[in-house]
């Protein structure tokens, strides 16, 4: 695949083997909204008139007899209704036969005008930059992104993940039937649902049982229930990353996850520093502490770092070979300490996504596990050392920085 | 929480994650529920590899349930010749995924400690000194 446009511009031109592929390509796409074959493109509308039939004459004799229409797609910028049917009317040297028919069209033409985005000009002023003339072919998955809209949720939180970037994570994850993928801070199951949607079996944990557990009938299986997904969910299980329950066997097909990292959340694992709690605690009355059926274990704080290090060794030691990890982190702006992308030897980075906001950013990466034959035998796992530090601030210097 | 999931834990203590006994987690007073989910033969199919056929015997014993054939079953013997489900993957499906501990405990053999369930949901989180 390659993107012959500039990032500025919403058109990709990519080469694929069959229209089929590309059809199936975009019902699974989330970012995109449509795919055409492409039949010719230019600067101006002779340019491009002349690309058509130098390029596609031979595919137009396929489609000449066929009932047709055309539309005309304004990119950032607008046509009168008067001009739309002027510059429609001017691909009449293509001499289509068939019918035009709006409702019943088995030949749909769509004219995309790509207006660069120049704010200091009044809209309407402007001529496009770039035209081009497809053949429609299908439309995304992205119609489900409302469908999943958290404002229709019965059970979100703070955190919970927006329904449309949930569902791009599912896709890098390569969520399909059949596959099973677990999310180690489920939370209120954003990432899992979004997994399932693609049909993919489904398994979460969080360090508070209460986001599991929601209340008043609404909680994380309320939501797969919302959405008909019941089957695809597996269980999920209250349980903290750094003393998790789950065997390091190779029995999972992806891993996705929004790690705490302390801005909205404090970042918490078992355990405390506390020299009284480190043996069994023995209640007034002479009950064992933990064995109560209210009682909270005491957490601290831990690091972010080294909450990404145990991630990676976790995916390492569960994903089968294949196997992807897709995981947010912030990033840093310019007036922020960056944070590296954490590396592991069984693990090669296969994509880095950036989301900016006004003050921050963050990164969606994307992992696969290595087959144990490809893994570089001679590469050190190095664990970055633990910061001592008792707090969130003292052990995370991203908090010190953007506080 | 069905027992597929039991096949994927162990105890949550690190000092037992060498030991053999740490796997499986034995159910105990384990309240069972049937729950009626659409089968999902891919899943199945995938997933079957990955279960511990050994241990998974081991707890529907336990747990009072049918014993299972001494081995699991191969990849072609859950689809008929029509490629149909066949009576062994309708099993599985309801062993795995229908059957669920919707209260109790899983003990480690190991160390005794005992994490409960409730409402389905396993709590694995761990005393300070057991940390």
């Amino acid at each position: 695949m390659s993107c012959a446009e500039t990032l500025q511009s919403p058109f990709c031109i990519v080469r694929l083997d069959s229209t089929a592929s590309a059809k199936v390509l975009l019902s699974r796409c989330i970012l995109a909204t449509g795919i055409y074959e492409l039949l010719g493109h230019g600067d101006t509308y002779d340019a491009l008139r002349d690309d058509v039939l130098s390029r596609s004459s031979r595919q137009l004799s396929q489609y000449r007899k066929l009932p047709f229409r055309f539309t005309l797609d304004c990119f950032q910028g607008t046509r009168s209704t008067r001009k739309q049917r002027e510059i429609i009317e001017s691909f009449g040297y293509l001499n289509l036969e068939g019918q035009i028919s709006m409702k019943n069209a088995e030949l749909d033409l769509w004219i995309l005008e790509d207006y660069s985005l120049d704010t200091t000009k009044p809209k309407h002023s402007s001529e496009p930059k770039h035209l081009y003339l497809g053949r429609f072919l299908g439309s995304s998955g992205r119609k489900v992104v409302p469908v999943y809209d958290l404002k229709k949720r019965k059970y979100i939180s703070t955190t919970s993940m927006d329904s449309e970037l949930a569902l791009v994570t599912a896709n890098l994850a390569l969520a399909v039937p059949g596959k099973l993928i677990y999310d180690p801070f489920t939370g209120t199951g954003s990432f899992p649902v979004a997994c399932a949607h693609f049909g993919a079996t489904v398994i979460g944990s969080d360090i508070d049982g209460r986001s599991i557990r929601g209340s008043k009938g609404r909680n994380v299986f309320s939501n797969f229930q919302q959405y008909g997904l019941e089957a695809l969910y597996l269980d999920s299980f209250i349980s903290d990353l750094t003393n998790t329950p789950l065997r390091k066997r190779r029995w999972l097909d992806g891993i996705v996850c929004d790690p705490p990292y302390g801005v909205r959340e404090g970042l918490k694992v078992l355990g405390s520093p506390k020299p009284e709690l480190q043996k069994e605690v023995r209640l007034k009355d002479g009950r064992i502490a933990h064995l109560q059926s209210d009682y909270i274990p005491p957490k601290r704080a831990y690091s972010f770092e080294a909450m990404l290090d145990d991630i990676l060794d976790s995916a390492a030691a569960m994903l089968v070979d294949e196997g992807r990890l897709c995981m947010w982190m912030p990033t840093a702006n310019d007036e922020d300490v960056e944070l590296a992308i954490p590396a592991h030897p069984a693990l090669e980075i296969t994509s880095v996504c950036v989301q900016s906001f006004n003050k921050w950013s963050r990164r969606l990466l994307t992992y696969r596990r290595l087959p144990n034959c490809d893994i570089d035998q001679t590469a050190v796992r190095r664990r970055r050392e633990l910061t001592s530090g008792a707090t969130a601030d003292e052990l995370n210097s991203f908090r010190r920085k953007a506080s | 929480m069905k027992l597929l999931t039991l096949n994927f834990l162990t105890c949550a203590r690190k000092a037992c994650k060498t030991s053999a006994a740490s796997f499986p987690l034995h159910p105990r007073e384990a309240e069972l529920e049937q729950v009626e989910l659409d089968m999902n033969p891919q899943f199945i199919r995938n997933v079957l590899p990955r279960v511990e056929w050994e241990a998974m015997r081991s707890i529907s014993q336990e747990l009072g349930l049918p014993s299972l054939p001494d081995t699991a079953p191969g990849p072609e013997e859950l689809a008929d010749a029509e490629g149909g489900p066949t009576q062994i993957l309708k099993d599985l499906h309801t062993l795995l995924m229908e059957t669920t501990i919707a209260s109790g405990k899983l003990l480690c053999a190991n160390c005794g400690h005992e994490y409960a369930i409730k409402e389905g949901i396993a709590n694995f989180l761990l005393p300070s000194h057991l940390v």
